[in-house]
């Protein structure tokens, strides 16, 4: 039963790696212009030269043919070469996950830390901790990633001088760009949590830790926020997915070399190979996140370990 | 003697709405204590008060308030923290909600021995099987290492008991410890209450039911609308009910003597004229339903006649739910067949089969959960006249004949089912199960969320409507009184089989199955003389 059911997720997660790989590579062939233009860029060209890119690239052939031969190459795991970069997709992707995996990880456990603790301290309280922290929340909500990036950068960088304004080498450079894309995780999950605390703290359980002898900290700490948790957790995978390639502006604002910059300049210049690179990456996270997500579940919460 | 607590002039409003009026309660070391009322009377509040854990934005005033002795008035959160658990234990009713389901019940017990630091983590964890032993817990070992979920009613109720007996506090207050549990596990409940309190620990038990009180308790103080109206001794206010209300509350219980009288005040005294019964409109035989390997329903057979009522008793898990569903076709049998006017479901195309389904209506426990909360009453109403085939123009008419068959008012039309009370939702389920006029109407735990008054109108209710209509219902209930004031057959269900069938008046007189006997006799009544009884043995 066990391994019936293991096997049927990793056949869903190859699904959905193919799904993401065949609309990524509809998606390019139906938007205008020829790649092979792409490839030769600004430059001039006679016809000959232009001719040997079609050869070499195998532009020549049919969609379906182009398709089933890319297909063919990604279960190899050779991505191909990027028409720009001239370089190995492999090699492009490889050198700039680095900087965007960072800035994710740092903002989305910034959010967790932050959005757990100011849910913990505002859930249940009186009226005007509770206004504060919603009108908190919805300037967070509101305020662009770039705006709050540039503001950061103008009090800490430039003015007060604590932090470099760019670069990726540096464990200093990652605070900014960090706390500019945590302001609006923080506030999405700390009103999930708050939510979700608000509702336990109502349940007999919660009155019957109480009637224990219970502090408000504890039943908090140890009854409450696990129960909270669970939806945070669900939103918590999203964004780990939706960051890793989704970084772009603020890569931009903080001259970062992430996946999220590679994809923009991938985009513009219809360089197949590295778009499609970043796209099953990208679908690759989700699937794992939510591999992950799932067994996150299992351990919160011991209703789901059925097994029937 | 010092009491363990004792209130004087409690009063409790929430933001200017007053639930608690001038209540006095002394509890002395070693007595059971009862407070009666039915929901919103204020005796939940009223308990929670005595541990300082009334609710956010309570305004709590009285002129005595003390706990063990010490004026708590002004006690601060640390000093209540110190009372709750070592000086007064706290038992609440559905231990599924009551536990920590993301915990193991062992680590539930051992928190209250950690947090008045009694005992360090390790004995604390080996003192929780202990406790779940001497509550009854079968496999302690094991059952301390279990979730909520994985333990039955019983269990858990037994598990949040000695969650609440481990500090060893000399009061325990129970709200409601049994309401959720099966007649024979709250038997067993109340047998483990009446134990602790033999060794000596005080009780104050917050129940709706007087019976279940009547076992126990010394006194008895019965609460309406935030005020204690009567109090006593057990068995003088039994007895002797001193105020109009009490009265009501004795007569609305439903049991053997009330059949074929009113429950509810209005026209008590006409007895219902005799009944004869007509064709037989619902017929099973053989009826059964696995699932898995499990036989939910096992080779089930009975026949019901127009204007019979069959009462279906059984407890959880019995399979009395399925038997309905089975019936009202909503089931497919695995084998035998269920018969509406002669015609099989299982013979039938799907569009005969909805045809049908205007004959069989039904109505739940819970009417809420089976009302689209958006919905006002008309659109429900109108919804089910529409599978009666009542042309549009006569809906309106209609439903609020309906309406007024159920007795409420037309206005209630426009009002959605959250903004009514619990007997108004009933009678609106009511209504609504007549409305495509249905032959037999399967009534599956209709009144068991209801308080014992409102209970009492709504079986009058009922009663009245299948005198006037000839309808047929075949009445699924847990609840053995309310089964036997309303029945004129009965069938014991036990693990899918019906054990034991006959008129209600054989059965319940002299029953043959031995889980029957099991079942009667584990049904608390109201003992007036038990004090009196024991005083001179």
């Amino acid at each position: 039963m066990r391994a019936r059911r293991v096997a049927v997720r990793a056949g869903t997660s190859v699904l959905v790696l193919w799904g993401a790989l065949t609309l990524a590579f509809a998606a390019l062939h139906l938007t205008p212009g020829a790649t092979v233009d792409a490839i030769i860029g600004s430059t001039t060209v006679g016809p000959q030269v232009r001719q040997q890119i079609i050869d070499d690239y195998g532009l020549d052939r049919s969609i379906p043919a182009q398709y089933a031969s890319y297909l063919g190459h990604v279960v190899t795991g050779d991505l191909g070469r990027s028409y720009q970069l001239h370089e190995p997709v492999t090699a492009a992707i490889g050198a700039r996950i680095g900087p965007s995996l960072q800035l994710t990880l740092a903002a989305v456990g910034l959010a967790a830390v932050t959005a757990t603790t100011l849910a913990l301290l505002t859930a249940r309280r009186s009226r005007v901790v509770r206004g504060l922290a919603s009108g908190t929340e919805l300037a967070g909500v509101s305020i662009p990633v770039f705006w709050a990036g540039i503001l950061l950068l103008t009090v800490f960088s430039f003015q007060l001088g604590w932090f470099p304004a760019a670069g990726d080498d540096d464990l200093r450079a990652l605070v900014l760009p960090a706390v500019a894309v945590a302001i609006p995780l923080t506030t999405m999950l700390a009103q999930v949590l708050r939510e979700g605390l608000e509702r336990v703290l109502d349940e007999p359980f919660v009155l019957t830790a109480r009637a224990r002898g219970m502090g408000d900290a504890a039943v908090r700490l140890r009854h409450a926020l696990r129960h909270a948790a669970l939806p945070a957790i669900t939103l918590l995978g999203w964004m780990l997915g939706m960051l890793i390639g989704g970084l772009v502006v603020t890569e931009t604002v903080f001259s970062r070399q992430g996946v999220g910059q590679l994809m923009l300049g991938a985009v513009a210049g219809k360089d197949l190979p590295v778009v499609m690179g970043v796209v099953l990456l990208t679908a690759t996270v989700y699937v794992v996140v939510n591999i992950v997500l799932d067994l996150v579940y299992l351990a919160v919460d011991p209703r789901l370990r059925t097994t029937a | 003697m010092t009491a363990l607590v004792e209130v004087e002039k409690l009063t409790v409003a929430f933001g200017g709405t007053t639930v608690v009026r001038d209540v006095a309660l002394r509890v002395d070391p070693g007595e059971c204590v009862a407070i009666v009322g039915e929901s919103g009377s204020g005796k939940s509040v009223t308990a929670r008060t005595l541990l300082g854990l009334t609710g956010d934005g309570a305004d709590v005033r009285a002129e005595t308030f003390r706990v063990d002795g010490e004026d708590a008035t002004f006690h601060t959160e640390r000093q209540w923290r110190a009372i709750r658990g070592a000086r007064i234990g706290f038992v609440l009713q559905d231990a599924l909600q009551s536990l920590d389901p993301l915990r193991p019940v062992g680590r539930e017990v051992a928190e209250t021995l950690r947090l008045h630091g009694l005992l360090p983590r390790k004995e604390a964890r080996a003192r929780a099987v202990e406790l779940l032993r001497a509550v009854g817990v079968p496999e302690p070992e094991l059952r301390a290492t279990q979730y909520p979920h994985e333990l039955s009613g019983g269990l858990r109720q037994r598990a949040l008991i000695a969650s609440a007996i481990a500090a060893d506090p000399p009061l325990l207050i129970a709200d409601e410890p049994t309401t959720a549990l099966d007649v024979t596990v709250q038997a067993q409940i109340l047998d483990l209450l009446e134990a602790r309190r033999r060794t000596g620990t005080a009780l104050l038990l917050i129940s709706h039911d007087l019976a279940v009180v009547s076992r126990l308790a010394d006194r008895v103080l019965v609460m309406k609308d935030g005020e204690v109206v009567e109090e006593g001794a057990t068995a003088d206010v039994l007895d002797r009910p001193g105020h109009p209300y009490t009265r009501t509350l004795l007569a609305a219980v439903p049991d053997g003597t009330t059949r074929g009288t009113r429950l509810s005040a209005a026209g008590r005294a006409a007895p219902r004229p005799p009944r004869e019964p007509g064709d037989v409109v619902l017929e099973a035989r053989d009826l059964t339903k696995r699932f898995g390997d499990r036989t939910a329903v096992d080779a089930v057979s009975f026949t019901l006649r127009a204007g019979e009522t069959l009462g279906l008793v059984g407890e959880s898990g019995s399979g009395k739910t399925t038997l309905a569903r089975l019936v009202l076709g909503l089931l497919d049998p695995d084998g035998g067949e269920a018969a509406v006017d002669g015609r099989p479901w299982g013979e039938l195309t799907a569009k005969e089969r909805r045809a049908l389904r205007r004959h069989v209506q039904v109505v739940y426990q819970d009417p809420l959960g089976s009302f689209d909360p958006r919905w006002n009453v008309r659109r429900v109403l109108h919804e089910a006249l529409e599978v009666g085939d009542v042309p549009k123009r006569d809906r309106d008419a209609r439903a609020a004949a309906l309406l007024d068959q159920v007795g409420l008012p037309a206005a209630t039309l426009d009002r959605r089912p959250r903004t009514l009370s619990g007997g108004q939702r009933q009678r609106v389920a009511i209504a609504r199960a007549l409305a495509p006029g249905p032959r037999v109407l399967v009534c599956d735990e209709p009144v068991s969320a209801l308080d014992v008054s409102v209970q009492a109108q709504v079986l009058d209710l009922l009663a009245d409507l299948r005198d006037e209509l000839g309808m047929a219902y075949l009445f699924v209930s847990h609840h053995l009184g309310v089964v036997q004031h309303v029945s004129d057959r009965v069938a014991v269900m036990k693990d899918g089989v019906i054990v034991e069938t006959g008129p209600v008046a054989d059965v319940f007189a002299a029953p043959r199955a031995a889980y029957t006997r099991a079942l009667l006799a584990a049904i608390p009544r109201i003992e007036p003389s038990r004090t009196s009884l024991e005083a001179t043995t």
